[in-house]
Protein backbone atom coordinates (compact mmCIF):
# COMPACT_ATOMS: atom_id res chain seq x y z
CA UNK A 1 0.00 0.00 0.00
CA UNK A 2 1.11 3.05 -1.13
CA UNK A 3 0.99 6.39 0.46
CA UNK A 4 0.01 9.42 -1.62
CA UNK A 5 3.12 12.48 -2.19
CA UNK A 6 2.60 14.90 0.27
CA UNK A 7 3.67 18.37 -0.23
CA UNK A 8 7.18 18.99 0.81
CA UNK A 9 7.91 22.25 2.78
CA UNK A 10 11.41 23.35 1.11
CA UNK A 11 13.55 24.72 4.32
CA UNK A 12 15.02 27.41 2.42
CA UNK A 13 12.60 28.37 0.39
CA UNK A 14 11.96 31.85 2.27
CA UNK A 15 16.08 32.02 2.69
CA UNK A 16 16.13 34.75 0.01
CA UNK A 17 13.58 36.64 0.72
CA UNK A 18 14.39 40.41 2.01
CA UNK A 19 13.85 40.99 5.78
CA UNK A 20 12.54 43.89 5.47
CA UNK A 21 9.48 42.52 3.45
CA UNK A 22 9.31 39.53 6.01
CA UNK A 23 8.80 42.64 9.02
CA UNK A 24 5.98 44.37 7.13
CA UNK A 25 4.61 40.47 6.84
CA UNK A 26 4.61 40.38 10.58
CA UNK A 27 3.39 43.72 11.47
CA UNK A 28 0.65 43.17 9.05
CA UNK A 29 -0.25 40.06 10.68
CA UNK A 30 -0.11 41.48 13.83
CA UNK A 31 -2.54 43.82 13.27
CA UNK A 32 -5.30 41.81 11.46
CA UNK A 33 -4.85 39.33 14.34
CA UNK A 34 -5.32 42.82 16.31
CA UNK A 35 -8.45 43.71 14.07
CA UNK A 36 -9.86 40.04 14.34
CA UNK A 37 -10.02 40.27 18.31
CA UNK A 38 -11.30 43.25 18.34
CA UNK A 39 -13.99 42.10 15.66
CA UNK A 40 -15.07 39.30 18.02
CA UNK A 41 -15.79 41.36 20.86
CA UNK A 42 -12.37 41.25 22.79
CA UNK A 43 -11.68 44.21 24.38
CA UNK A 44 -8.06 44.76 23.07
CA UNK A 45 -6.93 46.84 25.53
CA UNK A 46 -7.25 44.26 28.75
CA UNK A 47 -5.87 42.01 26.37
CA UNK A 48 -2.91 43.04 26.07
CA UNK A 49 -2.73 44.51 29.79
CA UNK A 50 0.16 43.61 31.80
CA UNK A 51 0.22 41.06 34.87
CA UNK A 52 -1.71 42.56 38.01
CA UNK A 53 1.98 42.51 39.76
CA UNK A 54 3.63 44.18 37.31
CA UNK A 55 1.96 47.02 36.67
CA UNK A 56 3.47 50.46 38.02
CA UNK A 57 1.69 52.52 39.90
CA UNK A 58 0.96 54.56 36.85
CA UNK A 59 -0.26 52.20 34.66
CA UNK A 60 -2.19 50.77 37.69
CA UNK A 61 -3.76 54.03 38.04
CA UNK A 62 -4.38 54.37 33.95
CA UNK A 63 -5.87 51.04 34.20
CA UNK A 64 -7.84 51.41 36.93
CA UNK A 65 -9.82 54.88 35.13
CA UNK A 66 -9.90 52.28 31.98
CA UNK A 67 -11.93 49.76 33.85
CA UNK A 68 -14.01 52.30 35.95
CA UNK A 69 -15.01 54.17 32.59
CA UNK A 70 -15.78 51.07 31.11
CA UNK A 71 -17.83 49.92 33.78
CA UNK A 72 -19.89 53.38 33.87
CA UNK A 73 -20.65 52.52 30.09
CA UNK A 74 -21.91 49.38 30.84
CA UNK A 75 -24.26 49.64 33.67
CA UNK A 76 -24.49 53.59 34.02
CA UNK A 77 -23.28 54.06 37.42
CA UNK A 78 -20.08 54.86 39.01
CA UNK A 79 -18.14 52.27 40.53
CA UNK A 80 -15.29 52.05 42.76
CA UNK A 81 -11.91 49.51 42.31
CA UNK A 82 -10.05 49.40 44.61
CA UNK A 83 -6.27 47.38 44.24
CA UNK A 84 -5.74 47.38 48.48
CA UNK A 85 -2.94 45.50 49.42
CA UNK A 86 -2.83 43.04 51.98
CA UNK A 87 -2.23 44.27 55.04
CA UNK A 88 0.56 43.58 57.03
CA UNK A 89 0.71 41.56 59.87
CA UNK A 90 -2.55 39.65 58.40
CA UNK A 91 -2.98 36.06 58.00
CA UNK A 92 -6.89 35.50 57.56
CA UNK A 93 -8.48 32.48 58.82
CA UNK A 94 -11.59 31.26 58.52
CA UNK A 95 -14.24 29.28 60.33
CA UNK A 96 -17.28 27.51 60.31
CA UNK A 97 -19.19 25.90 62.95
CA UNK A 98 -21.10 23.10 61.54
CA UNK A 99 -23.34 22.48 65.07
CA UNK A 100 -25.30 25.77 64.10
CA UNK A 101 -25.35 26.04 60.34
CA UNK A 102 -29.02 25.54 59.18
CA UNK A 103 -28.71 25.05 55.13
CA UNK A 104 -30.81 28.35 54.74
CA UNK A 105 -28.10 29.19 51.80
CA UNK A 106 -28.78 32.77 53.00
CA UNK A 107 -24.90 32.85 52.47
CA UNK A 108 -25.10 31.51 48.58
CA UNK A 109 -27.22 34.46 47.79
CA UNK A 110 -25.40 37.39 49.86
CA UNK A 111 -21.86 36.49 48.26
CA UNK A 112 -23.73 36.72 44.65
CA UNK A 113 -24.85 39.79 45.23
CA UNK A 114 -21.77 41.30 47.08
CA UNK A 115 -19.05 39.86 44.58
CA UNK A 116 -21.54 40.54 40.93
CA UNK A 117 -21.37 37.00 40.11
CA UNK A 118 -23.61 35.88 37.55
CA UNK A 119 -27.05 35.32 38.01
CA UNK A 120 -28.32 33.04 35.16
CA UNK A 121 -27.08 31.41 32.61
CA UNK A 122 -24.44 30.58 33.50
CA UNK A 123 -25.25 30.77 37.24
CA UNK A 124 -22.72 31.09 39.21
CA UNK A 125 -22.63 30.63 42.79
CA UNK A 126 -19.16 30.37 44.73
CA UNK A 127 -20.83 28.79 48.06
CA UNK A 128 -21.83 25.22 47.43
CA UNK A 129 -24.16 24.25 50.37
CA UNK A 130 -24.21 20.52 50.75
CA UNK A 131 -26.92 18.20 52.92
CA UNK A 132 -25.28 15.41 54.64
CA UNK A 133 -26.54 12.35 56.77
CA UNK A 134 -26.13 12.74 60.63
CA UNK A 135 -25.89 8.99 60.05
CA UNK A 136 -23.10 9.09 57.83
CA UNK A 137 -21.09 12.39 59.32
CA UNK A 138 -19.23 14.34 56.26
CA UNK A 139 -19.09 12.35 53.60
CA UNK A 140 -19.42 13.40 50.03
CA UNK A 141 -21.20 10.26 49.25
CA UNK A 142 -23.85 11.14 51.25
CA UNK A 143 -24.17 14.69 49.80
CA UNK A 144 -26.56 16.49 48.17
CA UNK A 145 -26.72 19.76 47.22
CA UNK A 146 -30.22 20.53 45.22
CA UNK A 147 -32.07 19.93 48.28
CA UNK A 148 -35.01 22.10 48.45
CA UNK A 149 -37.41 21.38 51.69
CA UNK A 150 -40.19 23.06 53.25
CA UNK A 151 -38.02 24.06 56.10
CA UNK A 152 -34.43 23.72 57.57
CA UNK A 153 -32.70 22.26 58.82
CA UNK A 154 -34.04 18.99 58.13
CA UNK A 155 -34.37 16.53 61.33
CA UNK A 156 -31.18 13.75 60.40
CA UNK A 157 -29.35 16.12 58.39
CA UNK A 158 -26.55 18.38 58.43
CA UNK A 159 -25.45 20.83 56.42
CA UNK A 160 -21.66 21.54 54.70
CA UNK A 161 -21.15 25.03 53.35
CA UNK A 162 -17.87 24.42 51.18
CA UNK A 163 -15.98 27.81 49.21
CA UNK A 164 -12.59 28.38 48.49
CA UNK A 165 -10.51 26.86 50.95
CA UNK A 166 -7.59 29.76 50.33
CA UNK A 167 -4.92 26.38 50.65
CA UNK A 168 -1.38 27.41 52.03
CA UNK A 169 -0.54 24.81 49.37
CA UNK A 170 -3.13 25.26 46.27
CA UNK A 171 -3.20 23.21 43.80
CA UNK A 172 -4.75 25.84 41.70
CA UNK A 173 -1.75 28.15 41.63
CA UNK A 174 0.83 24.94 40.93
CA UNK A 175 -1.22 24.23 37.81
CA UNK A 176 -1.77 27.62 36.47
CA UNK A 177 0.11 27.72 33.25
CA UNK A 178 -0.25 31.45 32.94
CA UNK A 179 0.64 32.57 36.83
CA UNK A 180 -2.72 34.03 36.43
CA UNK A 181 -3.76 33.07 39.73
CA UNK A 182 -1.75 33.34 42.97
CA UNK A 183 -1.86 33.38 46.76
CA UNK A 184 -1.27 36.83 48.27
CA UNK A 185 0.54 37.47 51.84
CA UNK A 186 -2.76 37.52 53.83
CA UNK A 187 -3.61 34.34 52.32
CA UNK A 188 -5.90 35.13 50.08
CA UNK A 189 -5.59 33.19 46.47
CA UNK A 190 -6.45 35.59 43.77
CA UNK A 191 -6.74 35.53 40.05
CA UNK A 192 -6.05 38.48 37.78
CA UNK A 193 -9.00 37.66 35.30
CA UNK A 194 -7.15 39.73 32.38
CA UNK A 195 -4.41 37.43 32.79
CA UNK A 196 -6.98 34.23 32.75
CA UNK A 197 -6.70 32.18 29.69
CA UNK A 198 -9.88 30.15 30.72
CA UNK A 199 -7.90 26.68 30.19
CA UNK A 200 -9.71 25.57 33.35
CA UNK A 201 -6.87 23.70 34.90
CA UNK A 202 -7.53 25.13 38.21
CA UNK A 203 -10.59 23.95 37.85
CA UNK A 204 -9.61 20.81 37.19
CA UNK A 205 -7.13 20.56 40.13
CA UNK A 206 -8.91 22.23 42.73
CA UNK A 207 -10.50 19.29 45.02
CA UNK A 208 -12.92 21.39 46.66
CA UNK A 209 -14.95 22.56 43.19
CA UNK A 210 -14.50 26.21 44.54
CA UNK A 211 -13.96 27.37 41.35
CA UNK A 212 -16.47 28.74 38.86
CA UNK A 213 -15.97 29.22 34.81
CA UNK A 214 -17.85 32.25 32.87
CA UNK A 215 -18.79 29.98 29.83
CA UNK A 216 -20.85 33.01 29.00
CA UNK A 217 -20.47 36.45 29.17
CA UNK A 218 -21.99 36.76 33.12
CA UNK A 219 -25.48 38.45 32.88
CA UNK A 220 -25.70 41.02 35.61
CA UNK A 221 -28.09 43.06 36.04
CA UNK A 222 -26.66 46.96 36.57
CA UNK A 223 -29.07 47.84 39.62
CA UNK A 224 -27.92 44.76 41.29
CA UNK A 225 -24.33 45.42 40.64
CA UNK A 226 -22.02 46.29 43.45
CA UNK A 227 -20.30 49.52 42.77
CA UNK A 228 -17.96 48.68 45.71
CA UNK A 229 -15.29 46.63 43.94
CA UNK A 230 -11.61 45.00 43.88
CA UNK A 231 -9.21 44.46 40.92
CA UNK A 232 -8.52 40.85 42.24
CA UNK A 233 -11.89 40.10 43.58
CA UNK A 234 -15.03 41.31 42.35
CA UNK A 235 -14.71 43.51 39.57
CA UNK A 236 -17.44 41.85 36.56
CA UNK A 237 -15.71 39.23 34.73
CA UNK A 238 -15.38 38.76 30.96
CA UNK A 239 -17.04 35.73 29.07
CA UNK A 240 -14.23 33.12 29.59
CA UNK A 241 -12.42 33.38 32.99
CA UNK A 242 -12.50 31.28 36.25
CA UNK A 243 -13.55 33.07 39.32
CA UNK A 244 -14.00 32.15 43.08
CA UNK A 245 -14.39 33.28 46.73
CA UNK A 246 -11.59 35.53 47.48
CA UNK A 247 -13.05 36.27 51.16
CA UNK A 248 -14.26 38.90 49.71
CA UNK A 249 -11.44 40.78 49.51
CA UNK A 250 -12.55 44.60 48.95
CA UNK A 251 -14.65 44.08 52.27
CA UNK A 252 -11.60 42.21 54.40
CA UNK A 253 -8.93 44.15 53.69
CA UNK A 254 -10.93 47.37 54.74
CA UNK A 255 -11.38 45.80 57.78
CA UNK A 256 -14.73 44.36 57.35
CA UNK A 257 -16.68 40.98 57.31
CA UNK A 258 -17.06 39.33 54.92
CA UNK A 259 -21.00 38.89 53.39
CA UNK A 260 -21.38 35.05 53.87
CA UNK A 261 -20.30 36.28 58.05
CA UNK A 262 -22.70 39.48 58.17
CA UNK A 263 -25.59 37.66 56.88
CA UNK A 264 -25.73 34.55 58.62
CA UNK A 265 -28.62 34.07 60.51
CA UNK A 266 -27.23 31.87 63.08
CA UNK A 267 -23.31 33.10 63.38
CA UNK A 268 -22.30 30.06 62.20
CA UNK A 269 -19.53 31.58 60.06
CA UNK A 270 -16.34 33.33 62.27
CA UNK A 271 -13.60 35.37 60.68
CA UNK A 272 -10.23 37.43 61.29
CA UNK A 273 -6.53 37.12 62.08
CA UNK A 274 -4.97 34.20 62.56
CA UNK A 275 -1.88 35.68 63.81
CA UNK A 276 -4.07 37.66 66.45
CA UNK A 277 -4.50 35.64 69.50
CA UNK A 278 -7.59 37.58 70.55
CA UNK A 279 -9.18 37.11 67.26
CA UNK A 280 -12.61 35.18 66.96
CA UNK A 281 -11.02 32.64 64.70
CA UNK A 282 -7.98 31.74 67.36
CA UNK A 283 -10.09 30.87 70.18
CA UNK A 284 -12.52 28.42 68.03
CA UNK A 285 -9.33 27.50 66.90
CA UNK A 286 -7.96 26.91 71.05
CA UNK A 287 -11.60 25.96 72.39
CA UNK A 288 -13.18 23.53 69.84
CA UNK A 289 -12.73 20.78 67.85
CA UNK A 290 -11.39 21.84 64.23
CA UNK A 291 -10.89 19.70 61.25
CA UNK A 292 -10.29 20.67 57.92
CA UNK A 293 -11.88 19.53 54.81
CA UNK A 294 -10.07 16.79 52.58
CA UNK A 295 -7.33 16.97 54.98
CA UNK A 296 -5.64 13.83 53.56
CA UNK A 297 -4.54 15.97 50.45
CA UNK A 298 -2.48 18.61 52.30
CA UNK A 299 -3.40 21.26 50.85
CA UNK A 300 -3.50 23.29 54.58
CA UNK A 301 -6.82 25.28 54.28
CA UNK A 302 -6.97 28.53 55.59
CA UNK A 303 -10.80 27.32 56.35
CA UNK A 304 -11.61 25.46 59.64
CA UNK A 305 -15.17 23.94 60.22
CA UNK A 306 -15.67 23.42 63.95
CA UNK A 307 -18.26 21.73 66.29
CA UNK A 308 -18.89 24.27 68.83
CA UNK A 309 -21.28 21.88 70.69
CA UNK B 1 -54.09 52.03 73.55
CA UNK B 2 -53.63 54.29 70.57
CA UNK B 3 -53.09 57.37 73.16
CA UNK B 4 -50.20 54.79 74.80
CA UNK B 5 -48.76 54.02 71.07
CA UNK B 6 -48.50 57.37 70.38
CA UNK B 7 -46.73 58.17 73.88
CA UNK B 8 -44.15 55.05 72.91
CA UNK B 9 -43.66 56.43 69.71
CA UNK B 10 -42.43 59.63 71.32
CA UNK B 11 -40.04 58.16 73.91
CA UNK B 12 -38.38 55.62 71.31
CA UNK B 13 -38.01 58.62 69.15
CA UNK B 14 -36.09 60.75 72.11
CA UNK B 15 -34.44 57.53 72.53
CA UNK B 16 -33.06 57.33 69.15
CA UNK B 17 -32.72 60.99 69.02
CA UNK B 18 -30.50 60.74 71.85
CA UNK B 19 -28.50 57.52 70.79
CA UNK B 20 -27.90 59.34 67.59
CA UNK B 21 -26.72 62.33 69.00
CA UNK B 22 -24.33 60.11 71.53
CA UNK B 23 -22.68 58.23 68.12
CA UNK B 24 -22.02 61.76 66.74
CA UNK B 25 -20.52 62.80 69.83
CA UNK B 26 -18.27 60.21 70.84
CA UNK B 27 -17.76 58.55 67.44
CA UNK B 28 -18.97 55.35 69.07
CA UNK B 29 -21.51 52.82 67.09
CA UNK B 30 -25.26 53.66 68.72
CA UNK B 31 -25.41 51.26 71.38
CA UNK B 32 -29.36 50.07 72.05
CA UNK B 33 -28.61 50.77 75.52
CA UNK B 34 -30.88 53.31 76.82
CA UNK B 35 -28.38 56.39 76.82
CA UNK B 36 -30.01 57.43 80.54
CA UNK B 37 -28.14 53.94 81.57
CA UNK B 38 -24.25 55.00 81.41
CA UNK B 39 -23.43 51.63 82.09
CA UNK B 40 -21.53 50.38 79.18
CA UNK B 41 -21.99 46.79 77.44
CA UNK B 42 -19.15 45.08 79.20
CA UNK B 43 -18.13 42.85 76.79
CA UNK B 44 -14.43 43.01 75.86
CA UNK B 45 -13.12 43.89 72.57
CA UNK B 46 -11.39 41.66 70.47
CA UNK B 47 -9.40 43.63 68.27
CA UNK B 48 -6.25 42.72 65.58
CA UNK B 49 -3.51 44.92 66.82
CA UNK B 50 0.40 44.85 66.71
CA UNK B 51 1.48 45.88 62.92
CA UNK B 52 -2.23 45.00 61.73
CA UNK B 53 -4.67 46.88 60.49
CA UNK B 54 -4.43 51.06 61.54
CA UNK B 55 -5.68 50.14 65.29
CA UNK B 56 -9.44 51.77 65.11
CA UNK B 57 -9.44 54.69 67.39
CA UNK B 58 -12.40 53.28 69.56
CA UNK B 59 -13.17 49.63 69.63
CA UNK B 60 -16.16 49.64 71.27
CA UNK B 61 -18.58 46.79 70.99
CA UNK B 62 -22.01 47.47 71.16
CA UNK B 63 -25.37 45.45 71.46
CA UNK B 64 -28.26 45.16 69.06
CA UNK B 65 -31.51 46.29 69.75
CA UNK B 66 -33.33 43.71 72.25
CA UNK B 67 -36.59 42.57 69.53
CA UNK B 68 -39.43 44.16 71.77
CA UNK B 69 -43.08 44.05 70.05
CA UNK B 70 -44.57 47.28 68.54
CA UNK B 71 -44.88 49.62 71.29
CA UNK B 72 -44.63 46.84 74.48
CA UNK B 73 -41.86 49.00 75.78
CA UNK B 74 -41.40 50.46 78.44
CA UNK B 75 -43.23 48.10 80.46
CA UNK B 76 -44.35 51.16 82.86
CA UNK B 77 -46.00 52.50 80.31
CA UNK B 78 -48.68 50.12 81.53
CA UNK B 79 -47.73 48.77 84.67
CA UNK B 80 -47.35 51.59 86.67
CA UNK B 81 -44.69 51.35 89.26
CA UNK B 82 -47.13 52.84 92.23
CA UNK B 83 -49.41 49.83 91.81
CA UNK B 84 -48.47 46.42 94.44
CA UNK B 85 -47.14 44.31 92.42
CA UNK B 86 -49.31 40.88 92.25
CA UNK B 87 -46.38 38.46 92.42
CA UNK B 88 -48.93 34.93 92.66
CA UNK B 89 -47.82 32.46 90.15
CA UNK B 90 -51.32 32.75 87.66
CA UNK B 91 -52.29 32.44 84.14
CA UNK B 92 -52.45 36.16 82.51
CA UNK B 93 -54.55 37.34 80.14
CA UNK B 94 -52.64 39.53 79.00
CA UNK B 95 -49.31 38.34 77.99
CA UNK B 96 -50.59 35.12 77.06
CA UNK B 97 -48.85 35.01 73.59
CA UNK B 98 -46.11 34.67 75.82
CA UNK B 99 -47.24 32.26 78.35
CA UNK B 100 -48.55 29.98 76.02
CA UNK B 101 -45.27 29.33 74.78
CA UNK B 102 -43.09 29.09 78.14
CA UNK B 103 -40.96 26.39 77.74
CA UNK B 104 -37.16 26.91 79.26
CA UNK B 105 -36.66 25.06 81.97
CA UNK B 106 -39.12 23.25 84.88
CA UNK B 107 -41.07 25.90 86.46
CA UNK B 108 -40.06 28.98 85.42
CA UNK B 109 -42.17 31.72 85.83
CA UNK B 110 -42.39 35.52 84.70
CA UNK B 111 -40.78 36.95 87.76
CA UNK B 112 -37.60 34.78 87.94
CA UNK B 113 -36.56 37.57 85.51
CA UNK B 114 -38.71 40.17 85.47
CA UNK B 115 -38.69 42.06 87.55
CA UNK B 116 -41.74 43.21 89.42
CA UNK B 117 -41.11 46.62 91.36
CA UNK B 118 -39.14 48.34 87.90
CA UNK B 119 -40.91 46.32 84.84
CA UNK B 120 -38.97 48.28 82.34
CA UNK B 121 -35.83 45.89 83.85
CA UNK B 122 -34.98 42.35 84.30
CA UNK B 123 -32.87 41.06 87.55
CA UNK B 124 -30.19 38.79 88.36
CA UNK B 125 -30.84 36.15 90.73
CA UNK B 126 -28.83 38.09 93.15
CA UNK B 127 -31.78 40.90 92.91
CA UNK B 128 -29.26 43.46 90.88
CA UNK B 129 -31.72 44.87 88.24
CA UNK B 130 -30.16 44.60 84.36
CA UNK B 131 -31.69 46.56 81.82
CA UNK B 132 -32.89 45.13 78.58
CA UNK B 133 -30.29 46.03 76.72
CA UNK B 134 -27.73 43.59 79.13
CA UNK B 135 -29.87 40.35 78.97
CA UNK B 136 -26.74 38.05 78.01
CA UNK B 137 -25.51 39.00 82.32
CA UNK B 138 -28.99 37.06 83.14
CA UNK B 139 -28.96 34.48 80.79
CA UNK B 140 -25.16 33.82 81.45
CA UNK B 141 -26.11 32.75 84.89
CA UNK B 142 -27.19 29.59 84.26
CA UNK B 143 -25.27 29.05 80.62
CA UNK B 144 -21.90 30.35 81.72
CA UNK B 145 -20.02 28.09 78.93
CA UNK B 146 -22.20 29.53 76.19
CA UNK B 147 -21.85 33.01 77.43
CA UNK B 148 -18.30 32.53 77.85
CA UNK B 149 -18.09 31.61 74.06
CA UNK B 150 -20.66 34.70 73.23
CA UNK B 151 -17.90 37.00 75.10
CA UNK B 152 -15.22 36.15 72.96
CA UNK B 153 -16.95 35.49 69.40
CA UNK B 154 -17.32 32.15 69.11
CA UNK B 155 -20.75 31.23 70.26
CA UNK B 156 -23.44 33.77 68.49
CA UNK B 157 -22.93 36.58 65.67
CA UNK B 158 -21.06 39.71 64.88
CA UNK B 159 -21.20 42.10 62.18
CA UNK B 160 -19.30 45.37 61.66
CA UNK B 161 -15.17 44.71 61.43
CA UNK B 162 -13.19 41.76 61.95
CA UNK B 163 -10.13 43.99 63.31
CA UNK B 164 -12.23 46.55 65.16
CA UNK B 165 -15.77 48.06 66.35
CA UNK B 166 -18.45 45.49 65.78
CA UNK B 167 -21.85 44.76 67.14
CA UNK B 168 -22.79 42.04 69.20
CA UNK B 169 -26.38 40.03 69.09
CA UNK B 170 -28.15 39.48 72.36
CA UNK B 171 -28.91 36.21 73.09
CA UNK B 172 -32.17 37.02 72.81
CA UNK B 173 -32.17 38.66 68.98
CA UNK B 174 -31.58 34.79 68.44
CA UNK B 175 -33.27 32.78 70.93
CA UNK B 176 -36.60 33.77 72.66
CA UNK B 177 -36.24 33.75 76.06
CA UNK B 178 -39.60 32.13 76.50
CA UNK B 179 -38.81 29.26 74.38
CA UNK B 180 -35.09 29.28 73.47
CA UNK B 181 -34.57 26.67 71.42
CA UNK B 182 -33.21 28.03 68.26
CA UNK B 183 -35.73 27.78 64.96
CA UNK B 184 -34.96 30.66 62.97
CA UNK B 185 -34.24 34.51 62.52
CA UNK B 186 -35.98 37.49 60.83
CA UNK B 187 -35.53 40.91 60.69
CA UNK B 188 -38.46 43.17 61.93
CA UNK B 189 -39.07 46.95 61.71
CA UNK B 190 -39.93 47.86 65.27
CA UNK B 191 -41.06 51.46 66.67
CA UNK B 192 -39.21 52.62 63.54
CA UNK B 193 -35.91 50.85 64.05
CA UNK B 194 -34.91 47.01 62.05
CA UNK B 195 -33.77 44.66 64.69
CA UNK B 196 -33.33 40.74 64.46
CA UNK B 197 -36.04 39.10 66.26
CA UNK B 198 -36.05 34.95 66.57
CA UNK B 199 -38.95 33.19 64.87
CA UNK B 200 -41.23 30.49 66.91
CA UNK B 201 -41.10 27.91 63.44
CA UNK B 202 -38.74 26.59 61.30
CA UNK B 203 -37.34 29.09 58.04
CA UNK B 204 -37.51 28.41 54.82
CA UNK B 205 -34.14 27.76 52.44
CA UNK B 206 -33.46 29.83 49.67
CA UNK B 207 -33.59 28.28 46.20
CA UNK B 208 -31.51 25.88 45.42
CA UNK B 209 -28.77 26.01 42.81
CA UNK B 210 -29.89 25.16 39.00
CA UNK B 211 -28.67 21.34 37.73
CA UNK B 212 -26.20 21.55 35.14
CA UNK B 213 -28.86 20.73 32.60
CA UNK B 214 -31.31 23.59 33.63
CA UNK B 215 -28.04 26.12 32.93
CA UNK B 216 -28.25 27.33 28.88
CA UNK B 217 -25.22 29.73 28.37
Amino acid sequence: MSHPQLPVVEPEAEAGHDPGRRALLQATAAGAAIASLSACGVDVEAFFRKHFRELSPEELKRTIAKIEADEKQRFGKAVHVGTQGPMPGVFFGYGLDLSRCIGCRRCVYACVKENNQSRADPQIQWIRVLQMDKEHGVDLSHAEIYYEPETVPQPDKFYFPVQCQQCRDPPCVKTCPTQATWKEPDGIVVIDYDWCIGCRCCMAACPYGARHFNLATPTLPAEELNPEQHYLGNRPRPKGVVEKCTFCIQRTRQGRYTACVEVCPVGARKFGNLLDPESEIRKVMETKRVFVFKEELATHPQFYYFYAT
Amino acid sequence: MTERRGVDARWWRATGLAAAAALLLQGRPAAAADPADPKPVTAKSTVADKGGAPPPAEPLISANAPPFSEGIFPCSGCHDPKDPPNTRRRELSFHDEQQSVLSHGEGRWCLDCHDARNRDELHLTSGELVPFTESYRLCGQCHGAKYRDWKVGVHGKRVGQWNGAKTYFLCVNCHNPHTPRFKGVKEVVVDGRTVVTPTLTLIHPMPRPRRPEENHP
